[in-house]
């Protein structure tokens, strides 16, 4: 499954509807890092597809919610499980450690 | 289609800036079929394309009379490379043995070897060496104005330096932040004179001299920094919500610790006019062993001189 787009009206929606564990990527236009790891969270996104779901938030379009999250940095991925943020990540990675971050909450269904 | 790693390479690039790319584009084009292991993705200037994937506009790299940005430029020389067969791993290198031909090289446990090397690993930005400084990073201080300067909007922050980077990252910021104080420990700039003017010209930029940055307060994000006046020592607080570090850079040559030869600074030591290092095969470019010019045209043009040097000593080695 592709990466999904939050906007200030859907995201808590999603984040508390979502049954997987869900990944935030908080990313702007101008931001080189979040271009960088933007085609690692789409591979992340289709390869572990039913066991998290990756989405992406741009803040310059939603400030507000980057403020609520209080987010200084981007890129910033936060990881949502129950509604509520378990992991957050600063910065851009590589697969193989945002793939360690994730591993834990990799829902086991498949 | 990439060589197995028990296979010996004509060339392995480490680092993949405008030296490294540059050296990739003229010796996939001399038929070397050059590996280039180009970093991994990060926030910090250790990352595919270098220092220039953390910039906008660079309006001083010839050929862009209305400019280019940093990341743009980059893409185009890594497109280049490819398109004359360069082969890229989008990893680190962890561990290095040039003791003895092939030379080794390795991203963890996948072992690369090669004839030869071109080393151009860059530079990465000098820190204050302040302890707080672990703790604020991406929590209102940072190395990165580009990355993070959204979030300061309406904020009033302080950018360390005095050089180009220093004032660049502060016109950038002044997008943003309501006052920017450069802070350097000068009466001078460094910065070119176009960019000094700019700063002056600059209504939201103002300038602190003679001081340094002594200490980073704020429990989990910046809330003040100390500075000191360096002519008579004299300390204050300056209010300021976010910090940017733009001191300089410090060359990334700790994979080559007891290698190669490199001056009391960490600089790669070349033979002068050349990309020549004391390693017969191992050749040195860009940042890593240039702390006069460090542009990204310098290093380009380095670049080219290393796949040059290499493929004239491959060829001196087949007879």
């Amino acid at each position: 499954m592709a990466t999904i787009n939050l906007t200030t009206n859907t995201f808590d929606e999603t984040i508390g509807g979502s049954a997987l564990p869900i990944v935030v990527d908080f990313w702007a236009e101008w931001c080189g890092p979040c271009k960088q790891i933007a085609p690692i969270l789409d591979q992340i996104a289709e390869e572990h597809s039913g066991q998290i779901t990756i989405a992406k938030l741009n803040v310059d379009e939603h400030p507000d919610i980057a403020m609520r999250y209080q987010v200084m940095s981007i890129p910033t991925m936060l990881l949502f499980s129950g509604g509520d943020v378990r992991r957050r990540i600063v910065g851009a990675k590589s697969k193989s450690a945002l793939l360690q971050e994730f591993d834990e909450f990799l829902s086991s269904s498949h | 289609m990439s060589t197995p790693p028990s296979d010996v390479r004509p060339v392995i690039i480490i680092g993949s800036g405008p030296a490294g790319l540059t050296a990739a584009i003229y010796t996939a084009r001399a038929s070397l079929s050059p590996l280039v292991i180009e970093g991994e993705p990060s926030s910090t200037s250790d990352q595919p394309g270098g220092q220039l994937m953390l910039t906008t506009e660079v309006e001083n790299f010839p050929g862009f009379p209305e400019g280019i940005m940093g990341p743009e430029l980059m893409t185009n020389f890594r497109a280049q490379a490819e398109r004359f067969g360069a082969e890229f791993i989008t990893e680190k290198v962890t561990r290095v043995d040039f003791s003895e031909r092939p030379f080794r090289v390795w991203v963890r446990d996948d072992e690369y070897r090669a004839e030869s090397v071109i080393v151009s690993t860059g530079a990465r930005s000098l820190m204050l060496g302040l302890e707080a400084e672990q703790r604020l990073i991406g929590h209102g201080l940072s190395t990165c104005a580009t990355c993070d300067g959204f979030f300061f909007r309406g904020h009033e922050i302080a950018v360390v330096g005095g050089g180009d980077s220093a004032i660049e990252e502060a016109t950038f910021l002044t997008k943003f932040a309501d006052k920017v104080t450069i802070v350097h420990r000068r009466d001078e700039f460094r910065a070119s004179k176009i960019m000094q003017q700019r700063a002056f010209d600059n209504p939201k930029i103002e300038i602190l001299w003679n001081h340094t940055v002594t200490e980073i307060n704020g429990a989990d994000k910046v809330e003040s920094i100390e500075v000191t006046d360096t002519t008579s020592g004299a300390t204050s607080t300056l209010a300021v919500t976010g910090v940017f570090i733009a001191i300089g850079h410090r060359p990334n040559t700790d994979l080559f610790t007891g290698v190669l030869d490199m001056d009391e600074t960490g600089y790669l030591e070349t033979v002068p006019g050349s990309s020549l290092t004391n390693i017969e095969g191992v050749f040195a470019c860009g940042d890593v062993q240039d702390h006069t010019y460090r542009q990204a045209i310098t290093a380009a043009g380095s670049g080219c001189m290393a796949a040059i040097d290499a493929e004239r000593w491959l060829e001196s080695q087949h007879g």
